[in-house]
């Protein structure tokens, strides 16, 4: 059991990124029979659908045009956004993700939830209120400002989509997979009700809605998971070295959770890793959308703050959660299988944990938050693929700007539905599959494609439409067919021998291309449109520092 | 937005200012940032010992506080520059804006 454990953290640095993990314990839940239907957790997902469908028919009430549809209106308020954002962010996946790298690994665990951390403040200060100023639904409006835009907003909507459908896929199999093990429901059935119930919060509440579930979400996530680690640190006293002492007396591999294990396994790894997910947050289209949704840079700027703050002590609690478990959960039989395995896999370390220190209720309660954790957080990625279509696609590129506002909501409803039924299918295809590598490539695409585009043609004068186009899909093929060629595709899906290439993330590569790419394709563009960019600089950087020009941006 | 306003908000002196300082201020703070980071996860790989060191008596290692330093480093490096934007730089700002009139 040790041997297994060992293999499957250090597997891969994905294995236990986000969802991923989860479907990464898939074979662990395929043998374990499906659980009993659990009726306290199936009650209290049954009160957060009806708040949440109440809240939806307010927000149907307030969302008439596209501006509310993508945006809310742009009257949602820092501290709501905050909440919000750190919502996309505690996915399911980092809560059970990292609190089970944490029980498996200890100090590992830490560096994966730092690397999630870090990219935060790069786009408070390089970022947040540029987009603000610049952009008004979503992020190909800041990108293409002084471009053309039929191939800026074709390659920004590319870049939306593809990382939205990885990251959608990873986040259906993994709800399908999860809700099986804590719910007691079949697979599929999972699957549609998240399908349904994220179809229904988009298409009636738009992004009003969607903030609001997410915000909701997050501050139940945040609860119980401070509950949990209360209940731990009160078990030793609040003394942390206690704690510590305990973990190191009874788990397996000892002293060694206290420091760095085998996750790091090379320094071109580990910076590559990094840098996906650091410069990759600032390029989620889901992310970048939500700072349209508040009125002015300043309140961009303090949405932030409060998700950096939350996020930071989110990740201390599941580093806290993770040693409660070692513990808790790791001492006692009952949460173990014949051979000693974890019940349902090592991703349950927390869920475990839950009944460990509130018995039953409790556990209804986390499960019942875990589910909501996905429904929220694939409502945002649907929303955001659906503006992509609607507004960077059907109203600037096929209809050049003249579409109306009615047909444009038409269009991002329809675009909706259809990634609605999208998301369920492959939900229900993907079930068997390996998708441990789908949402670091989600990160990678994002730092390699998006972020570079983004930062070049807002900082850089001599950028051009040429070059961003061409620079951004370099980028984002050179991620995919790294990934590919790496040992999360080659051999864990693909079941080729050994890699071709060697290193768990492509980032470092792949934005090198990107950005280079972007830079070549630019300095030796010539051509008439090439002038117009340069020359359209000036204009947009007064609008990015000042923001004049912008006061209609939030479509009051 | 008209070239006439492009140009006299590039003309103020208030408008150089915040460009100078608030770039010069973000970059600043980025590097350290990435200073931070890049240093924690260099000191993972390539002194592990150190890391996996106790510090005193107790279990406690090197690694454990100095990585709950890094996540409080990213919450206060951001903290300090919300404050001084949302302060000083919205001030230059709204100066600007009154200057030009929009």
């Amino acid at each position: 059991m040790m041997a297994r454990n060992f293999k499957h953290c250090g597997a891969a640095l994905m294995a236990l990124l986000a969802v991923s993990g989860i479907a990464q314990a898939a074979p662990d839940l395929g043998q374990a029979a499906q659980q009993a239907t659990n009726w306290t957790a199936i009650g209290m997902f049954a009160a957060f659908v009806v708040l949440t469908l109440f809240i939806t028919k307010w927000a149907a009430a307030k969302t008439r045009s596209a501006s509310d549809f993508y945006t809310a209106g742009g009257g949602i308020t820092g501290f709501q956004n905050g909440l919000a954002i750190a919502g996309d962010f505690m996915s399911a996946a980092s809560f059970l993700g990292i609190s089970a790298a944490v029980f498996l690994d200890g100090f590992d665990g830490l560096i994966y939830a730092i690397g999630f951390l870090v990219g935060w403040p790069v786009i408070t200060f390089l970022m947040a209120e540029r987009l603000r100023n610049l952009g008004r639904f979503t992020f190909a409006d800041v990108a293409s400002y002084r471009f053309a835009q039929k191939p800026i907003r074709v390659f920004a909507a590319s870049g939306t989509l593809v990382v939205v459908l990885f990251y959608l896929i990873a986040q259906m199999v993994g709800a399908g997979q999860l809700i099986k093990l804590l719910f007691g429901l079949e697979y599929w059935i999972a699957v549609v009700i998240v399908g349904i119930l994220m179809m229904v919060y988009v298409l009636f509440g738009g992004m009003t809605a969607t903030t609001w579930v997410q915000i909701i979400k997050a501050v139940l996530l945040l609860s119980g998971a401070s509950f949990m680690a209360f209940s731990v640190l009160a078990q030793y006293d609040f003394s942390p070295e206690k704690l510590f002492r305990t973990a190191t007396e009874v788990h397996a591999k000892g002293d060694s959770i206290m420091g760095p294990g085998s996750f790091i396994k090379d320094p071109i790894s580990a910076i590559s890793f990094g840098m996906a997910l650091m410069f990759g947050t600032a390029g989620l289209p889901h992310i970048l959308m939500r700072f349209f949704t508040v009125p002015s840079a300043k309140e961009a700027r303090k949405s932030v703050l409060w998700a950096t703050t939350w996020i930071g002590y989110f990740y201390i609690l599941t580093f806290i959660i993770g040693f409660g478990a070692i513990v808790l959960v790791g001492t006692n039989p009952a949460f173990k299988d014949a051979a000693g395995a974890l019940l349902g896999g090592n991703n349950m370390a927390a869920v475990h944990l839950a009944k460990a220190v509130g018995g039953d209720v409790f556990l209804g309660f986390i499960s019942a938050v875990a589910f909501a954790t996905i429904l929220a957080v694939v409502a945002g990625l649907t929303l955001s693929g659906a503006s992509a279509v609607s507004h960077d696609l059907y109203a600037t590129v096929i209809k050049k700007g003249n579409a109306t506002s009615a047909n444009e909501l038409k269009v991002s409803k329809i675009t909706t539905i259809a990634l609605g039924f999208i998301a369920v299918l492959l939900g229900i295809a993907f079930e068997k599959q390996n998708v441990a590598f789908m949402v670091s490539l989600a990160f990678a695409i994002a730092a390699s494609a998006n972020f570079p585009v983004l930062f070049m043609s807002v900082l850089w004068k001599d950028c051009t439409t040429r070059g961003a186009t061409v620079g951004g899909f370099l980028g984002l093929a050179t991620a995919v067919i790294l990934t590919i060629l790496s040992k999360s595709v080659w051999v864990d899906v693909l079941g080729h021998g050994a890699a071709i290439f060697p290193y768990a993330s492509p980032a470092i590569f792949s934005m090198a291309v990107g950005f280079f790419g972007i830079w070549i394709f630019s300095i030796t563009d010539k051509g008439p449109r090439a002038q117009i960019d340069r020359a359209g600089f000036e204009a947009q950087e007064v609008r990015a520092e000042t923001g004049i020009g912008a006061s209609g941006a939030s479509g009051h | 937005m008209d070239q006439d306003i492009v140009q006299r908000v590039k003309s103020d002196p208030n408008y150089r200012k915040l460009k100078e300082t608030r770039s010069r201020f973000g970059w600043t703070l980025t590097w350290a940032m990435m200073i931070v980071y890049y240093g924690f996860t260099l000191l993972v790989a390539f002194n592990k010992e150190f890391m996996g060191t106790r510090i005193g008596e107790g279990v406690m290692t090197w690694g454990i506080p100095l990585g709950l330093f890094v996540i409080l480093f990213t919450v206060l490096i951001t903290g300090i520059y919300v404050r001084r934007a949302n302060k000083e730089y919205d001030d230059l700002t709204d100066a600007i804006r009154a200057k030009v009139g929009a």
